[in-house]
């Protein structure tokens, strides 16, 4: 009898996929992925739909909720939109935690040193100097990467730290408010705080909201109707058919990372002059590396990256609640939210490759 | 003079313990980085380690439970990371990134869930458990003026530490396996027409880099925090690692030095004067990330390649893509 031959499987590229067959496919992930949830939390002893279910109401269930919602899904849409143009074109900046942080400081510098100017004049130059001071912090690592080369994902990261400790330098030295009892900065002026507006159905949230989506769709709009974002998708599809094509590449690089960075450090401003009202060490708390896992499940889209990071809010806001009513430490968001993204980065996996047996080879 | 050379010697042995879990952290990802995966998870393997040693430590008082599951927690934490990213060729930023994140949840959650459960809020490894971390006699040599309490009154784990640094650097240097493995992680493709298996060699160290970041885990959750649980144990350490890494361009002996140098770093402020120099705390915690960017901008600028990052770093290897 012949020797069968061992089963032997090999990857095939699959070539284009339907776009509503592969967002049902995440969809499913997903579903997965609250049900791997379910699974870890029926065997801690909880009803896992009681706990979801609360997880929801916690989120969204009274206008005051959403309120907090909105206010947790403002500055993560914001950076996940800065970090979403430098991935674009495969620039890893994992550094929008620092750039937020410097968007803040500069920000709080307006708003504790120059709060004599008119609110009117205040807010926008805190605004300006958010973005400057982010898009300025976002242009170093940006800079040596089209000039040396130099690694821009472990630098990027490596900023972070450094302007972290700037404000907890800050805070126990030089803006410590010698009033308070702790080593903390002083509440912003009444002149230096976001402005409230109503948004439909939810109630007065700072206008942190009008600036988010308008910033999603005019990134939609930069990315797909102008040369400079077919320029960006260039360079990120291959940085020499870019070069090839007569692009100024390093021009394009150090624009791009300068926009990024300086989206997220007008989302520290936003975090700093909205809910917190004064600079803290929690102004990013985070918020830099989730809009990684953000955009990436949105595939990189600035309409998708709203959604999904109104969807991690639901579940950051959703699992305090549940933290008090069934004293499931508030941990549990984070869980969640690395689950999911193992699922969807997995199953991104079957979108791309198909999986078929070796034929045998036509000796 | 004594009272000098006292303070000098305190300061010295504070180094070392503050070093031990970045050694354990930095070797971990060394380890994983030469295989040509770059694993942003490092914190979160820690954690897991924390978490899972504190817990196994806790339930069980056994030392060797202890660590193995610490180990077992953070090779776990990068089996995820390793199939996702060598299985499943997701990208090694997004993947490491979603580790820190999940194991910063677990073991916060299960961490805090302990000290809920435990009788008066507050959950604390049994003595006799932690007495195992305390100096080891190692009899004339303990003994010795000087070098003795430096050197030689160390726990188990410091020594384990400073062994899988050299096992490390033999390895990597003077071994079959782990020239394979420099090449894997230096150009995957060349190496799989030599008939090294690539996934299986990514794999293999992949999950051992994890467990030693595990390893850094529980010596955090047992020694530096007197095991005792603690919200948030880790406080970033992983990160420091990661740049430990570049500090220590790759290689592990550098890696012992330089985890020193960083936490000499991170105690010094306690041990010098006020009166002598007064520098804020936050500069000070500061400090290690700019000199890492510092290293990591001169190194690219003289284009050494031997000080580079492996060259297959963030690229997943896809042989039919050739």
């Amino acid at each position: 009898m012949p020797k069968r031959p061992p089963l032997s499987f090999h990857l095939v590229q699959r070539g284009e996929i339907p776009r509503l067959y592969a967002w049902g496919y995440r969809l499913l992930a997903v579903l997965f992925a609250l049900m791997t949830g379910g699974v870890f939390l029926a065997a801690l002893g909880y009803s896992p739909l009681n706990i979801y279910g609360t997880m929801l109401k916690g989120a969204l269930g009274s206008p005051g909720m959403q309120r907090e919602t909105i206010k947790l899904t403002i500055p993560l849409a914001l950076t996940s939109l800065g970090v979403l143009l430098a991935f674009r074109m495969r620039f890893w900046n994992i550094g929008a935690e620092g750039q937020i942080a410097a968007g803040a400081i500069a920000a709080s510098y307006f708003a504790y040193f120059q709060a004599h100017l008119p609110t009117a004049v205040l807010l926008p130059l805190m605004a300006l100097a958010g973005i400057l001071a982010g898009g300025l912090w976002g242009l170093i690592p940006a800079w040596f990467k089209t000039r040396f080369g130099t690694n821009e994902t472990l630098f990027t990261l490596m900023l972070n730290y450094i302007v972290m400790n700037l404000i907890t330098f800050l805070r126990e030295g030089p803006w410590r408010d010698p009033a308070g009892g702790f080593a903390a900065t002083p509440r912003f002026p009444k002149g230096a705080r976001l402005p409230e507006l109503p948004l439909p159905f939810v109630g007065n949230v700072h206008i942190g909201w009008i600036v988010t989506l308008a910033m999603v769709l005019l990134l939609f709009l930069y990315m797909r109707y102008t040369k400079q974002g077919y320029e960006i998708a260039v360079v990120g599809e291959n940085e020499r058919t870019a070069r090839y094509a007569g692009m100024p590449v390093r021009k394009i690089v150090l624009r791009t990372m300068f926009l990024s960075a300086g989206i997220c450090g007008l989302a520290g401003m936003l975090q700093v002059a909205g809910p917190d009202r004064q600079l803290t060490d929690a102004v990013a708390g985070g918020r830099g590396f989730a809009a990684v896992s953000v955009v990436w499940l949105a595939r990189l889209s600035p309409f998708g990256s709203l959604a999904v990071a109104f969807l991690f809010s639901v579940m950051q806001k959703g699992c305090s609640m549940m933290q008090t009513e069934y004293r499931i430490p508030a941990s549990m968001s984070d869980i969640l939210q690395g689950i999911i993204l193992f699922c969807v980065l997995g199953a991104e996996f079957f979108l791309q490759y198909r999986i078929s047996r070796r034929k045998e080879a036509l000796a | 003079m004594t009272g000098f050379w006292d303070q000098t010697s305190a300061f010295l042995y504070a180094a070392i313990l503050a070093s031990v879990p970045l050694l354990y952290g930095t070797l971990g990802e060394i380890l994983t980085q030469k295989a040509g995966n770059i694993n942003l998870g490092v914190e979160g393997m820690m954690y897991l380690g924390a978490v899972f040693g504190f817990l196994v430590g806790y339930g069980t008082d056994s030392l060797v439970l202890t660590l193995l599951s610490g180990f077992l927690a953070g090779a776990a934490g990068a089996l995820i990371y390793a199939f996702l990213t060598v299985t499943l060729k997701a990208n090694q930023n997004v993947s490491g990134l979603t580790l820190t994140i999940f194991g910063t949840g677990v073991a916060n959650f299960l961490g805090e869930k302990a000290k809920m459960n435990a009788p008066l809020g507050t959950a604390f490894m049994s003595d006799r458990l932690r007495s195992f971390m305390s100096p080891m006699d190692l009899g004339a040599f303990s003994r010795l003026p000087v070098i003795g309490p430096l050197l030689f009154q160390h726990s188990i784990m410091t020594y384990l530490a400073l062994m899988a640094g050299v096992a490390m650097h033999l390895y990597l240097k003077r071994s079959r396996p782990g020239l394979n493995l420099r090449a894997v992680g230096e150009n995957p493709a060349a190496a799989d027409a030599m008939g090294v298996p690539v996934a299986a060699y990514k794999y293999v160290h992949i999950l051992i880099g994890g467990g030693l970041c595990g390893l850094g885990g529980v010596y955090i959750s047992m020694v530096t925090c007197l095991g005792n649980w603690q919200p948030n144990i880790i406080a970033g350490q992983g990160w420091i690692a990661m740049a430990l890494v570049i500090f220590a361009s790759w290689k592990p002996l550098r890696a012992i030095l330089g985890s020193l140098v960083f936490g000499a770093l991170s105690v010094l402020r306690l041990y010098i004067p006020k009166s002598l120099i007064d520098i804020p705390a936050a500069l000070f915690s500061m400090l290690p990330f700019v000199v890492t960017c510092l290293v990591l901008v001169v190194s690219s600028i003289r284009m050494r390649r031997e000080h580079q990052q492996p060259a297959g770093c963030g690229v997943n290897y896809f042989r039919e893509e050739r």
